[in-house]
């Protein structure tokens, strides 16, 4: 009950900062919406069992992203709004587009879930994380099934860096 | 087990609520006699030229993206170091590797002067 509760005021909050940061004329406002978003998330997983991926989420995300966000906000001159009317028509249809496969998803994963049994469903989320520490287990699935992963990010981190460094750089 | 949140709420709560009284009784309570010198951003100091929103230099966004990446190389270290005991020689030897393709990078981040603030 509680926790219902909980969980519908913040995807309440996650929804309206969601819209704020698409809505807001300033880019440097949607920017700070996006913070309050990306703190909201972190609640949800905190209320999911998952605090490793919240704290990533406030110190990565929230700290990190979003600090390389705003130095893009800064580096593009965003002063005045588009002020090129955009083709109102155009819009609205691919908006329409956009609303009916969002409404085909999920309506899709209504018809999906109710199909599938409920004692199935929750069996597959309650997985018994809490006997040990949320980090630790996150460390064996990591280190042992997700080895090939894990060392693929390094690659893909490598290639941000150096991708990072040629788009910069004056004269390399 | 959400209930072990609670101190947390409550101290998040306090906090809000003590940020808003002293807005508002600061707002009930002050006498407000507003001119131009005292509306400015800064009161004392030197005026303020230009727009805030001016165009930033690249380099700044090299360091924050560098900022990031080796954040999340960090990141990737936690889970390592507290399940380290149980994954033995194993995690250390996938970790080392992890370490030295991202080794490669900050070597050639090195090498090409990113890390220094040239004019």
């Amino acid at each position: 009950m509680f926790e219902s509760i909980l969980f519908y005021t913040l995807a309440a909050f996650i929804l309206g900062f969601g819209v704020l940061v698409v809505t807001a004329r300033n880019t440097v406002h949607c920017v700070v919406f996006l913070v309050a978003n990306f703190l909201c998330v972190a609640m949800i997983y905190v209320m999911l069992g998952a605090e490793f991926l919240a704290i990533i989420q406030v110190l990565v995300y929230a700290g990190g992203i979003v600090v390389l966000y705003l130095f893009v906000v800064m580096l593009v001159n965003l002063k005045r709004g588009p002020d090129a009317a955009p083709d109102r028509r155009r819009q609205s249809r691919v908006g329409f587009v956009l609303a009916a496969v969002m409404l085909a998803e999920i309506s899709a994963i209504l018809v999906y879930s109710a199909a599938r049994p409920a004692s199935a469903v929750a069996a597959a989320a309650a997985t018994p994380l809490q006997t040990v520490g949320n980090t630790e287990v996150v460390g064996m699935l990591l280190y042992t099934d997700y080895l090939i992963p894990f060392e693929v990010a390094s690659m893909l981190l490598l290639v941000a860096m150096i991708g990072a460094i040629l788009l910069a750089k004056k004269e390399i | 087990m959400l209930t072990s949140y609670v101190p947390i709420f409550i101290f998040i709560v306090i906090a809000a609520a003590f940020a808003a009284f002293t807005i508002v009784f600061a707002r009930l309570v002050s006498a407000q006699k507003p001119n131009a010198i005292k509306l400015e951003p800064y009161e004392c100091g030197i005026e303020a030229a230009g727009d805030a929103r001016d165009r930033y230099s690249i380099r700044y966004y090299l360091i924050a993206m560098l900022f990031v990446i080796f954040d999340v190389e960090t990141v990737f270290m936690f889970p390592w170091a507290v399940s380290l005991g149980k994954l033995a020689v194993f995690g250390l030897i996938e970790m080392l590797l992890f370490l030295f393709i991202l080794v490669v990078g900050y070597f050639y981040a090195w090498r090409k002067g990113a890390l220094e603030w040239q004019l």
